[in-house]
């Protein structure tokens, strides 16, 4: 059974009962246990219409929940307001779905989880797994975002820039567990591009298959990270490239740009370069330049620095990286490398020992140990 | 979405407020400042905040291994050691300020007379996931 298939049906489920007057957190408990009894049945007898088939259980399953609950009439109420089944408009129940569940009165946790599950259809289980916490931990989390947007009208109008932070989170938090959250990010991106037609929903599309291409050479064997001027290009995937590419393009051409466009055109800029060696980073520190004009976020200027010390040389991108505040996350990792390209080999070793300790993942604190290590082999410290 | 180990010293940790040791307070101070523990486990439940919480013993040894075909060297107890840790609470938040917070609200813990500890517990970030978009 195809369970990506069966998945993706879920929003659509979830909207069509929440539209016939179900609760959300009803119908969203209703269309998980539809799933889970999907996986049961189907493969020994699989429905013709398999969304017609979960629209049918799920809605079953929330009558048996409320009847449990509810007194008599208020059951009776809902039977009776039971629509004849027939097509309904799926994308726009879908796209509500992603504004409620990344609703701005959650926290960004329980907007990530909500969405999983809600959207992704995801279990509370493979959710928790992913996110390394108890079941009952996230058990609890989904249940108390569900009651957050408990009040929040199913046909308010929503802010899609929430809905791309979420997704963002998900895509960037990376393989942990049996759950590709990297690959669910991406496929609940695609689907939301298919609800609406929005040049940043396109880029953050782009940008996620840009990088995702790129992910069988980001990891040597051993594990360590492998930079991108070292990694193997032949490992890229030329197939999720050109599709990045062509998204963007297009976005491109709406003339809107957003953040996300910008970054997946920074990405695009280094998937386009057969050897690091032949990488546009003039073009790369203009994409910066269009970047820090869209956006606060002072990462941007120091990833800048970096592009500017490729474009034109160490020294611009050690003045670059003066100008700005030395407490950043990674300044000093940049120090450091920006330092070794000037050829001041002691300074960059400390500089890199110094990053080491403030890196805030272990597999970063080691791939900046080991450029340390590598320099002082080269040229050991003074006495 | 960023874990945190809160860690609590039998030893070692700067003198709390209200430093009064446990076998020096009423059964009822002590029934309370255990139902003050649990309701915060309890609420760290509830907002889906809760990884693990454990205590050790403060009994234990040093350890070390002592070459091929030999049995490792132990020693201990722990008795010269100025660092103790008596347990942890594993939290998973969505800021270092929340995470702040409940460290400074487990602190508060009743002892002696029904007063907080004011108990320094020690606030450790776990690494994350390295992110898959850096430039």
């Amino acid at each position: 059974m195809d369970e990506a298939l069966l998945r993706s049906l879920t929003p659509g489920v979830l909207g069509i009962l929440v539209r016939r007057g179900a609760d959300f957190a009803a119908a969203e408990d209703a269309v998980q246990d539809a799933l889970v009894e999907a996986v049961r049945v189907w493969p020994a007898d699989p429905p013709r219409d398999p969304k017609g088939w979960l629209v049918t259980a799920a809605w079953r399953k929330f009558l048996d929940a409320t009847r449990a609950e509810t007194a008599r009439k208020r059951r009776e109420d809902l039977v009776d307001a039971e629509p004849e089944p027939g097509p309904v408009p799926a994308a726009d129940d879908t796209l509500q779905l992603y504004f409620l569940c990344a609703h701005p009165l959650l926290t960004p946790s329980s907007a990530v989880a909500l969405t999983l599950r809600a959207v992704g259809g995801l279990t509370t289980r493979q959710i928790a797994q992913a996110y390394l916490v108890p079941e009952a931990t996230m058990a609890q989390r989904i249940s108390r975002a569900k009651k957050t947007v408990s009040d929040v009208q199913f046909d308010q109008p929503g802010d899609v820039a929430t809905v791309l932070r979420v997704l963002y989170l998900v895509f960037n938090e990376g393989y942990s567990g049996d759950v590709d959250l990297a690959a669910e990010a991406i496929r609940l991106t695609r689907q939301l591009a298919t609800t609406i037609d929005h040049p940043e929903v396109a880029g953050l599309l782009a940008l996620m298959l840009l990088h995702h291409a790129r992910r069988a050479s980001r990891i040597a064997s051993d594990g360590s990270l492998v930079a991108l001027a070292d990694q193997d290009r032949e490992k890229w995937d030329t197939r999720l490239i050109a599709e990045g590419v062509e998204i963007l393009q297009a976005a491109l051409a709406k003339d809107q740009l957003g953040e996300f466009q910008a970054q997946a055109a920074i990405a695009a800029l280094h998937a386009d370069a057969p050897r690091a060696e032949e990488t546009d980073w003039v073009q790369i520190v203009e994409w910066y330049d269009e970047l820090a004009a869209l956006t606060e976020s002072p990462v941007v200027r120091l990833n800048r620095a970096v592009a500017v010390g490729e474009a034109d040389g160490p020294r611009a991108g050690l003045k670059a990286l003066a100008e700005l505040d030395d407490s950043l996350p990674r300044y000093t990792a940049v120090a450091a490398y920006l330092h070794e390209r000037d050829g001041d080999l002691q300074t960059a070793a400390r500089l890199y020992v110094e990053a080491a300790e403030k890196a805030s993942n272990l597999a970063e604190r080691e791939y900046l140990t080991r450029q340390a290590a590598r320099i002082n082999r080269k040229s050991p410290p003074h006495p | 979405m960023a874990k945190y180990l809160l860690l609590k010293h039998y030893r070692g940790a700067p003198a709390a407020v209200n430093d009064v040791p446990m076998d020096q307070w009423t059964p009822d101070e002590i029934s309370a400042h255990l139902q003050y523990m649990r309701d915060f486990a309890d609420k760290i439940n509830a907002t889906g905040e809760f990884v693990d919480s454990q205590a050790l013993s403060s009994e234990g040894a040093w350890v070390r291994y002592d070459g091929e075909g030999r049995p490792p060297v132990t020693d201990g107890p722990f008795a010269e050691t100025k660092d103790l840790i008596a347990g942890w609470m594993i939290i998973d938040v969505d800021s270092y300020e929340r995470a702040i917070e409940l460290a400074g609200e487990l602190s508060a813990a009743p002892g002696k007379d029904g007063k907080p500890i004011h108990e320094w517990l020690e606030v450790r970030p776990f690494y994350g996931n390295s992110p898959t978009i850096t430039e």
